[in-house]
């Protein structure tokens, strides 16, 4: 990832842009729902917009698929402005409403077709698309199943396999795994994940699930009160939250001498003694590691045990708001980051 | 795939896709069909019969035919209030199950989505009412001609269209299942009730003539008493501008709340 993060960098002027927004702001009553959002989307990227509920993500979203105007600003999808050519915009994204937005009265097949036919299909593309995409999302032999009878999962992909029948340039998802349990949610990032390889789609995310961002996203805008505060590669935002920490652990008595001996090494930031071990801030990953072993060796220490902690994308945005979950569910994801400030020794 | 140039205003293939769809969920809830004609059905054998054996024929309006025969046009009207009244107002539903949005975001004029899905409903409701010819037909109605039945078919249609766009402007205007039931008992009953669908406005005193002359559904039963039964209070010409002028102020405001209906 990161590698084709520097990719995309140089080759910056040559991918076109398919989502351009300037100053796009929405306001609902006097509130600020989307505050002056500027933000350009290239093709064939995974673009996620993360932030707590009620940040402005699904309005935003909502008004790059023409569903809401924006109150100021514009934006143009696929070079379309989404005011004055909605109607050119809506031919060429595809959405994936956060809540169901499927009969559930008839099949899946029936839901599909139903979609093929309001979007001005022929028959013969119909009956072609409908099959690519029922064998794209593995819903074949599924497809004459009343959607009632589906699993939440099911349900979902066929939701998936609707947004994308008539091949769009952009697929919005809002929430796209919201309610599913973690097997289903896995197998959709897998699906959303190869519709973006094999067929070059760009998509568009909301969610607040951090993993679900930097399993899925080329790049990420972190959002809240209806503003982007940060946008870039997952790995990058990570890298700005701070280094990667280590923790190593000897016979109790050599500590002193070992963090005195591991001065010399200049991508050592910061050395700690904490709770009979050591932490240290390094600047670098796991190849740290066996550096670390093999001159502790050659010193004769005994490393008892060693870690690598590495920021997740949950430290990212805590990082830049402190003190506010994403989500209760996640609370223990929340109480490992507090033990590591309280490890790291608030050195943030 | 293929770019469509600004919306149309008719757009056939989406108005067919919106019909189709009415028809297929019509089709796949049995209990409903059931339900829908157990109740007519029930208004003509349990009221229809019973008040046959009752002597009211010299009443005003009454004079010269059957009890049951005067009751089946009403029903048919019933049927057609009813079924069109929550056909339209069926929008709610959509509303609440999601459904909406999908049809919304889609690049289809709203008129064009309306009207599918309106058709689509007058359908399945000509066919309850077509039901409840023939079942009336079966306990012994006699129905005056060929021609007068066809044009039966036109009145119904043309009742069916004003109640369903009298039950979208309840949906759109309304917006939760909740409210709806009440506004149904509270609008559509009396609506049915002093309709003349179970007795004759000639024989009314002149403050509740009145009050069902302006309901449109007294139209709808007096055309329909006209053309199946060939008895009426009114002449046809009248019944049949009424009901034509309402079904097109109704539809028209229908649509339009419908136009302006926020996808979310």
């Amino acid at each position: 990832m990161l590698g084709e993060s520097c990719q995309t960098k140089t080759m910056n002027n040559v991918i076109p842009i398919t989502i351009k927004t300037e100053g796009l702001t929405k306001e609902f009553d006097g509130l600020v729902a989307v505050d002056h959002v500027t933000l350009s989307v290239r093709e064939g990227e995974v673009f996620g917009f993360l932030g707590p509920n009620g940040a402005g993500k699904t309005t935003l979203v909502k008004m790059l698929c023409t569903i809401l105007n924006p109150t100021s600003g514009s934006a143009k999808v696929c070079g379309y402005d989404i005011v004055r050519e909605r109607d050119k915009v809506r031919e060429c994204t595809g959405i994936v409403f956060q809540d169901r937005a499927i009969d559930t009265f008839l099949t899946g097949k029936e839901n599909l077709d139903f979609h093929a036919r309001m979007y001005h299909l022929d028959r013969r593309t119909r009956e072609k698309r409908i099959a690519e995409v029922l064998a794209l999302l593995d819903l074949k032999g599924k497809e004459n199943m009343r959607i009632s009878e589906c699993s939440g999962g099911t349900q979902r992909r066929f939701e998936v396999a609707r947004g994308f029948l008539t091949h769009p340039k952009v697929l919005f998802l809002d929430e796209p795994t919201l309610g599913l349990d973690v097997q289903a949610r896995r197998d959709l990032w897998d699906y959303i994940r190869l519709l973006n390889e094999k067929e070059g789609i760009t998509i568009i995310l909301t969610t607040h699930y951090m993993e679900e961002a930097d399993y899925l996203c080329h790049r990420v805008a972190i959002i809240d009160h209806g503003r982007i505060v940060a946008m870039d590669t997952p790995e990058k935002l990570k890298q700005a939250v701070g280094l990667n920490l280590i923790s190593l652990q000897v016979a109790q008595e050599s500590n002193a001498r070992l963090a005195d001996s591991l001065k010399q090494f200049d991508w050592i930031t910061k050395i700690e003694a904490r709770d009979g071990s050591l932490e240290l801030s390094i600047d670098g990953g796991e190849e740290r590691i066996p550096e670390l072993i093999d001159f502790a060796d050659s010193r004769g220490f005994v490393i008892s045990s060693i870690k690598l902690y590495k920021p997740s994308l949950e430290d990212t945005f805590l990082h830049y708001y402190t003190g506010r979950t994403i989500r209760e569910e996640e609370g223990n994801l929340k109480e490992f980051w507090k033990a590591w400030m309280r490890r790291s020794g608030g050195k943030r | 795939m293929r770019a469509i140039g600004a919306q149309r205003l008719i757009d056939p293939l989406p108005i067919y896709t919106m019909w189709l769809r009415e028809m297929k969920r019509f089709l796949r809830v049995k209990a409903r069909i059931v339900s829908s004609i157990l109740m007519p059905l029930f208004f003509l054998a349990f009221l229809g019969l019973p008040m046959s054996f009752v002597p009211v024929r010299q009443i005003p309006g009454l004079e010269g035919i059957g009890y049951l025969d005067f009751l089946a046009p009403g029903i048919v009207g019933m049927t057609l209030l009813f079924a069109g009244t929550m056909s339209g107002a069926s929008v709610i539903w959509d509303k609440e199950f999601g459904f909406l949005k999908e049809v919304l975001v889609a690049p289809v004029s709203r008129f064009s989505v309306i009207l599918g899905r309106s058709l689509g409903g007058i359908t399945t409701t000509i066919v309850q009412a077509l039901i409840i010819v023939g079942i009336a037909v079966a306990m012994g109605v006699k129905l005056s001609s060929v021609p007068g039945f066809f044009l039966a078919i036109l009145i119904m249609i043309l009742t069916c269209a004003a109640f369903t766009g009298f039950g979208l402007i309840i949906a759109t205007k309304l917006g939760n299942l909740e409210g709806f039931m009440a506004i149904m008992n509270l609008i559509v009953f009396p609506i049915f009730l002093l309709s003349g669908a179970m007795f004759p406005v000639q024989a009314m005193p002149s403050w509740l003539k009145y009050i069902m002359y302006i309901n449109p559904l007294t139209y709808g039963v007096d055309g329909l008493r006209h053309t199946l039964i060939g008895v009426a209070a009114f002449p046809l010409w009248l019944d049949f501008t009424v009901l034509l002028i309402v079904c097109l102020a109704l539809a028209t405001l229908g649509s339009y709340f419908f136009s302006k209906m926020e996808a979310d």
